[in-house]
């Protein structure tokens, strides 16, 4: 097949903007209707109390963290694209890249809600800023619950700008390709870029160095978010496995969603000569590689907890493997270590449906390695009459689903106002137009 | 600045004929030159900048990560000072934990002072578009603009012409 050339990647892009059809809208409205079904279990909640979520001694945790801690971990597929393998120059990146970023902000502000809907009176969320006030009180900074929002508002943060920044260029050539009020928006996001020489040396050090900013980032995220627990003395959390067992999960997750994404972008859109087979290889590969270090990682999370001789580890551990919650357990053992073997076979890396499987299976497990992580071990802590069994509310599974419409509700407005695959990276791909065809085509 | 210099603009489709007319034009004398692209080229980027200095982007973020630094630690130790209370039997300015905070901020000032490095550097937003630019520049074309002095617009014709410009226009 003959390689785009620089006019076909403009056309290509704009055409995934043209008007939607019906099809669109009937997906916008289903998403719109499970979302509004969310907002009012919520206002249920606050109106009635967070005793609606099914909270109760010693489950404080539940549904909502087990949730914010899963959107959190999508969100990392996204930067990981985006910055560490723009550092290592994995040039099938760049047809991914855009919708992965998006679906990293989107599953941010998605994560975010969670710790505020968990906080019950949302409206003093602020109490967690540090802000001078009369009382001289500050937060106390030995907490990693104060970490956490440092980390995520950090995260939020720097993955905005990234975004935005990798948009400016793509936006440019939107601007000048198209026409009326559509023309005008654009010209004021691209704030006048025009791809002069000057413009490009300072945005390709700009970028460099926000990838070289972000990478540190996206690993310390999650590591702290896994401090949340492991710096608990909870059987079941304290453990220094935590940071790296997170971290990996997270990547796990997120190429899951990433394809779960992107498969259908590609088919509707028809961006086949972009998202190529390689592509989808790629990504397999990748949950494979995750999935059996997190396999790995299940493995030492069970080892050390019997090796540990410390009765009340192994009490929770033999509770989670085989009580109240053991499902869960064999669910995610399932989901997370077995589906994913799939991809050692060459076609099933290629093919879509195959990928599409194991992604949402990958994406149930990963939300319920949190589930076990936290509801079980909360469940069986040191004190007997301490030990509580969970059954999730209605309000907190409206809330869990709604958060998910949110989610697709941003991704599917995203796509049709903004290029979802990122013109200026997949120009740089491709062969430079030469007309001295003997110089040299690939730089 | 009007009349004292005359900007010619060539229009290129390929990147070999674009470095050929900037090497043209840099041996012949003509240094005040911009060059648009649709993507950053190597091709066309060696010879460019050549004769310039790096970007000074990084050191916008090099004090953007010192200041991020020093504002975490500052802000942790500082408050805790503010309620002496111990807890756990630790210092009350316990550095190990702070070093998230701080860490945290140094990426995230790090970052905003790169992301205004690059606006304050690359001159944007620009409210209104230079005369040389087309809005073929951000599609598949190259653009060579070169600023001169009156009267020397001829010769720069001949050379972007003789590199194999597709159109050459006096802006």
């Amino acid at each position: 097949m003959r390689p785009p050339t620089f006019a076909d990647v403009n056309r290509d892009v704009l055409r995934t903007l043209e008007p939607p059809g019906n099809r669109y809208f009937a997906w916008m409205c289903v998403v719109a209707l499970i979302l509004s079904a969310g907002i009012l279990f919520w206002a249920g909640q606050v109106w009635w109390g967070i005793g609606m979520a099914g909270k109760r001694v010693p489950q404080m945790w539940a549904l909502y963290i087990t949730t914010f801690v899963f959107w959190i971990g999508i969100g990392h597929a996204g930067t990981l694209i985006s910055a560490v393998l723009y550092l290592f120059r994995a040039r099938w990146r760049t047809s991914i890249y855009r919708a992965a970023e998006a679906m990293t902000i989107f599953a941010v502000m998605t994560a975010g809600l969670f710790p505020l809907i968990h906080a019950g009176r949302m409206w003093f969320a602020y109490f967690l800023l540090p802000y001078p006030n009369q009382r001289y009180l500050w937060p106390n900074f030995r907490s990693p619950l104060v970490w956490d929002v440092f980390a995520i508002s950090t995260y939020f943060s720097i993955s905005t700008v990234f975004f935005i920044v990798g948009l400016v260029p793509d936006v440019a050539a939107l601007r000048d390709a198209s026409t009326g009020w559509r023309r005008r928006i654009y010209a004021m996001l691209a704030l006048g870029w025009e791809g002069s020489d000057t413009q490009w040396r300072h945005y390709r050090r700009a970028y460099g160095l926000f990838a070289a900013l972000a990478t540190p980032l996206v690993l310390s995220v999650h590591s702290v978010v896994s401090w949340d627990f492991a710096m608990a003395l909870v059987p079941g959390w304290h453990s220094t496995l935590f940071a790296p067992f997170f971290v990996d999960g997270a990547i796990f997750s997120g190429f899951a969603m990433v394809a779960v994404l992107v498969l259908p972008m590609r088919h509707f859109f028809g961006l086949h000569a972009y998202i190529q087979d390689r592509h989808l290889d790629a990504i397999s590969k990748l949950i494979l590689v995750t999935g059996l270090v997190l396999t790995y990682f299940y493995v030492c999370e069970i080892f050390t907890s019997l090796y540990s001789g410390d009765h009340i580890e192994k009490a929770s551990l033999f509770w989670k493997v085989t009580k109240t919650y053991a499902w869960a357990l064999w669910l995610m053992y399932f989901c997370n270590c077995v589906a994913p073997l799939v991809f050692f076979v060459r076609k099933a890396r290629t093919n879509p449906v195959v990928i599409y499987v194991v992604s949402i299976l990958v994406l149930i497990g990963m939300w319920f390695e949190r589930f076990n992580i936290i509801v079980p071990s909360l469940g069986h802590g040191f004190y007997p009459y301490a030990w509580g069994i969970f059954v999730p509310s209605a309000t907190d599974t409206g809330i869990l689903i709604g958060s998910f419409a949110w989610f697709f509700l941003l991704f599917l407005g995203f796509i049709k106002v903004m290029p979802s695959l990122s013109i200026v990276e997949v120009k740089e791909t491709l062969p430079p137009p030469m007309r001295d065809k003997g110089h040299g085509g690939q730089h | 600045m009007v009349g004292s210099t005359e900007t010619i603009v060539g229009v290129f489709a390929h990147v070999d004929t674009t470095v050929r007319a900037l090497e043209e034009l840099k041996a012949k004398g003509y240094h005040d030159l911009t060059v648009y692209t649709p993507v950053p080229v190597h091709e066309i980027e060696d010879v460019v900048e050549r004769d310039r200095p790096v970007s000074r982007v990084r050191l916008f973020t090099l004090l953007g990560g010192l200041t991020g630094a020093f504002s975490g630690f500052m802000l942790t130790i500082w408050s805790a000072m503010q309620w002496n209370l111990v807890t756990g039997g630790k210092p009350i300015a316990s550095i190990p934990p702070f070093v998230v905070i701080a860490f945290e901020l140094t990426i995230l000032f790090g970052g905003i002072a790169t992301l205004i490095g690059m606006v304050v550097l690359g001159r944007l937003p620009k409210l209104r578009p230079s005369p040389a630019f087309d809005p073929r520049f951000t599609r598949d074309r190259f653009g060579v603009a070169v600023h001169c002095v009156p009267g020397r617009g001829g010769s720069v014709r001949e050379i972007l012409g003789a590199a194999g410009a597709e159109e050459v226009k006096t802006v």
